[in-house]
């Protein structure tokens, strides 16, 4: 075999390998995500057994703790009365406050929705805050929240 | 005050635009007073925006709630040294300082190399004032630091106390050098391209500071690790976090960089692969910027709104079109002046290190992009977490780490197998022998921590046999000392021992690492005084709550202070004193833990939990005192072999604290804020009377300071590569003089 044909098959070879390994990541992801539903939209389409993020807002007057399980129920970022109750375990953030918005990996068992150990996420302080609006002119896209 | 800031930042507008307007038409016609000019007007830029980044911190400094920014992120109760540190808090002064981070550097980097490629640092000088006048613009029409508001409110809002802590000072300036920085050799790389000029001369000149952006990304990440780590109330050090993510990228791809450079530089290959990173590198960076700045990923998050999302992604977007067109329209002077000889080479293991770095990077950008690809292509938002980002990282880092150690040791251009013997027999032993150790002291789960340990055994092997040998040839021909001959040979050679001393920190780093995340025992619970609990091979009891008030952080020493101390006395038990880590917090509850192995005792830790002033009249005139974001103070024994950790969720919602709470409410006024602090205390002494049980989180990891000692290990090898050696600099002076005198001798 002639050097540059070798290199041609080495280059194709390489490629053929980069683009397996990029479809398996790819693949991977897509299965292994969970998919984030509000709560309206998780109490419309939960199917028992399949994880879930669970996107909202801790409704106020709702967190009890009972022994080692935390218990409080999500509403809709944009209000309504829908709340999705939850039975946490594991670490709470500091920043977890009724009123706050929250991230929780749940799971459907029977009519009630477990949150997944140590799942439990809420506002980064520094990154997500909201942004101000400009005082005077300049473009918002705020978006409806 | 506000309105000189206005100014500045309308000037620094405006110099940006002359600046990149002089250097183009300066570099284009030849008219090189104009490519002059452009340069000085980053020197004026960084001035300025001195200037302007000065009178937001005298404005934090002086409580000048007028102006928004310090009306939202500061207040009067904020500890003094955080209030400096709170200018960068706020989207505002974050972007001031990145803008006046970049003008830094940009004029560091311009007068370094003045007088040398002078086109392609006129296109470099016109690239970078294009990313200043960018941000200087967002600050101007988006996000204005100098916004007021009359009158001005009478107090802030206060610094977000997860924010207190002493790293917070340092950790945003290192970021934000780190993703300044990238965009240097981004500006010189495309500078070299549009100006035709692609050897590796551009290499040169920036190299420093490509390795100075690695450093301070690598510092400022480090930093954030051990924030994470000591202040959330969580316990770990990466979560795969997309602004943790952010950070990374570009650290990967510059890590490629700097090795991937060495190529072009010795043997005059990869380079259009060179250029590709760091336009690569420059633009993640950016993109970093972006996602920690934009919110755009707050289809997941969905915290706040994004109002910066569109003028970055057209400066993203912009950026890739032109990386992409620059690479393609010149890729015939790219070409390659060699081939790779063979497979077994430093050239080809260089080349895998780069194909690792890069796929992590592919790897965490996909995870980290995961919701905005997903809404698109499936119309759903979905993320992928943790587990999947280890799935593929972890192999990687055993194969990067296992590189790390091939590569020093490896010929160039073809390895041969009396090369291989000499060189990789002693680090094989070694991972072998640490292989047998660990499956003898019956370490056998974990098998991935296990390969990670043989990794990193190789890598001293290999690296220590190289320094072994370098100390052996000085002490043979200069007859030195050990230590002498080896701080010589570092001293003489700093960028490869150097290089060296970066690997074993790498190797160190991720021993703990793969020790910390495999070999952990957490627990958590509720405990009443006296209870107890093992975690791992300790025994953790709670032997009693603590209970600290605060009055107002600044007047603790007052005559209202004292006063304020007298009636608090009576109080049994509760404490008048800053709390522990004087972080300004009104109410502090903690505990006092006792940890024993075995029954001797180890340590005693005092974990607590920090109440802050909400200063929001709505919760009450006693409620506010304790109304703003509770904060974990962490307590943790440190260790060389295993750190055990704690935190402490106090439970004050008990109907007794609440009522007590509530009443003080309804009875007191406002303008009395001292009984105010008073009903606190009374409340904190009927906690200590009857203490409610209280949740903690213990955690008990082996090697995590190994994390930091591997971090600092790494740094101080970058420091030694990056100091201009002593030879480097004579060498310098003797060729400009040759120049001179050469100069000359045409003229005569």
């Amino acid at each position: 075999m002639n050097p540059a044909r070798k290199r041609t098959v080495r280059l194709v070879v390489a490629l053929s390998a980069a683009v397996v390994l990029a479809s398996a990541l790819i693949y991977t992801s897509f299965s292994a995500a969970s998919v984030a539903l509000s709560p309206s939209q998780l109490l419309r389409q939960a199917q028992p057994g399949r994880s879930y993020l669970l996107t909202g807002t801790v409704v106020a007057h709702s967190v009890v703790r009972s022994g080692e399980e935390l218990n409080f129920s999500v509403a809709d970022r944009a209000g309504g009365a829908t709340a999705v109750p939850v039975a946490y375990t594991g670490t709470v953030p500091d920043p977890f406050r009724e009123g706050r918005e929250v991230i929780v990996t749940v799971q459907k068992q029977g009519g009630r929705y477990v949150g997944e150990r140590n799942s439990l996420i809420t506002k980064c302080p520094s990154k997500y805050k909201e942004a101000p609006v400009p005082a005077s002119g300049g473009a918002s896209q705020k978006q409806p929240s | 005050m506000a309105a000189l800031g206005r100014a500045c930042l309308l000037l620094a507008l405006a110099v940006c635009v002359y600046g990149i307007g002089a250097s183009v038409y300066g570099v284009r016609t030849g008219r090189l007073e104009f490519s002059e000019s452009g340069r000085r007007s980053v020197y004026a830029l960084a001035g300025i925006l001195t200037v302007a980044f000065a009178v937001l911190e005298v404005a934090f400094l002086h409580n000048d709630f007028a102006f928004n920014t310090v009306a939202d992120t500061s207040s009067r109760t904020t500890p003094t040294f955080y209030k400096a540190a709170a200018v960068w808090s706020s989207q505002e002064g974050s972007l001031l300082l990145w803008a006046w981070l970049l003008s830094l550097w940009s004029s560091l980097v311009l007068f370094l190399t003045r007088g040398r490629l002078r086109d392609v640092t006129a296109y470099a000088t016109a690239i970078l004032l294009g990313f200043g006048g960018f941000f200087i613009a967002l600050m101007v029409f988006y996000a204005q630091p100098f916004a007021t508001t009359s009158p001005a409110p009478s107090e802030g809002v206060g610094l977000d106390p997860l924010l207190r802590f002493p790293t917070m000072m340092i950790h945003p300036p290192m970021l934000y050098s780190g993703y300044t920085l990238c965009t240097i050799p981004l500006a010189f790389g495309m500078g070299a391209l549009l100006a035709r000029r692609v050897d590796a001369e551009w290499i040169r000149l920036t190299r420093r500071f490509a390795f100075a952006a690695w450093f301070f990304l690598g510092i400022g990440i480090l930093l954030g690790a051990r924030w994470s780590y000591s202040e959330l109330g969580w316990g770990g050090y990466w979560g795969w976090d997309a602004v943790e993510n952010a950070s990374l990228m570009p650290w990967l791809t510059g890590t490629a960089f700097l090795h991937s450079l060495m190529i072009q530089e010795k043997r005059g290959m990869l380079k259009v692969w060179n250029v590709s990173l760091v336009l690569a590198t420059g633009t993640l960076a950016i993109m970093g910027t972006f996602l920690v700045r934009s919110g755009v990923l707050n289809s997941i998050h969905a915290f706040g709104g994004a109002t910066l999302g569109v003028p970055f992604v057209v400066l993203i977007a912009a950026l890739i079109a032109a990386s992409i067109y620059l690479v393609v329209s010149r890729r015939e002077m790219l070409r390659s002046e060699h081939r790779l000889d063979s497979l077994l080479s430093r050239e080809a293991v260089f080349l895998a290190n780069n194909l690792v770095l890069v796929a992590l990077c592919f790897v965490i950008f996909w995870g980290t992009y995961f919701p905005l690809i997903s809404q698109a292509l499936t119309g759903r938002e979905a993320s992928v977490g943790p587990p999947w980002f280890d799935r593929y990282t972890v192999p990687l880092a055993l194969v990067l780490v296992l590189l790390s150690g091939i590569g020093p040791v490896i010929a160039w251009r073809r390895a041969t197998l009396a090369n291989a013997r000499r060189n990789f027999l002693v680090p094989i032993v070694v991972a072998l022998l640490t292989l047998i150790v660990l499956l003898a002291a019956g370490v056998t789960q974990k098998p991935l921590a296990i390969a990670m340990f043989c990794c990193g055994a190789f890598v001293f092997g290999s690296i220590g046999q190289e320094f072994f040998r370098g100390v052996r040839a000085r002490r043979a021909m200069a007859g030195e000392t050990p230590p002498v001959a080896l701080v010589a040979l570092v001293r003489r050679n700093r960028r490869r021992y150097g290089g060296y001393i970066v690997h074993i920190g790498i190797a160190v780093l991720f021993v703990g690492v793969a020790a910390s995340s495999s070999f952990q025992h957490a627990s958590e619970l509720g405990l009443s005084p006296g209870q107890s609990t093992r975690v791992g091979a300790y025994t953790i009891s709670y032997v009693r709550p603590t209970a600290s008030v605060t009055p107002d952080y600044d007047s603790a020493g007052t005559p209202a202070g004292r006063e304020l101390s007298a009636i608090l006395r009576s109080e049994r038990g509760v404490t008048l004193a800053p709390d522990s880590a004087r972080t300004g917090a009104s109410l502090s509850l903690g505990a006092v833990l006792d940890v024993s192995k075995g029954g001797r005792h180890v340590a005693t830790l005092r974990p607590s939990e920090g109440y802050y002033d909400s200063n929001d009249p709505t919760q009450g005139s006693v409620g506010h005192f304790i109304g703003g974001q509770p904060v974990s103070h962490v307590a943790l024994n440190a260790g060389v072999t295993r750190d055990v950790w704690s935190a402490i969720a106090p439970n004050i919602e008990t109907p007794r604290l609440k009522r007590i709470i509530a009443l003080g409410n309804r009875t007191l006024p406002f303008i009395r804020p001292g009984e105010g602090i008073v009903a606190i205390a009374a409340m904190a002494g009927a906690y200590m009377q009857d203490p409610p049980q209280a949740q903690f989180h213990f955690i008990v990891s082996p090697l995590v300071m190994w994390i930091w000692i591997g971090g600092l290990i790494v740094g101080g090898g970058a420091l030694i590569a990056i100091w201009p050696a002593p030879s480097a600099i004579r060498r310098r002076v003797v060729a400009r003089s040759r120049a001179r005198a050469a100069h000359g001798l045409v003229r005569a």
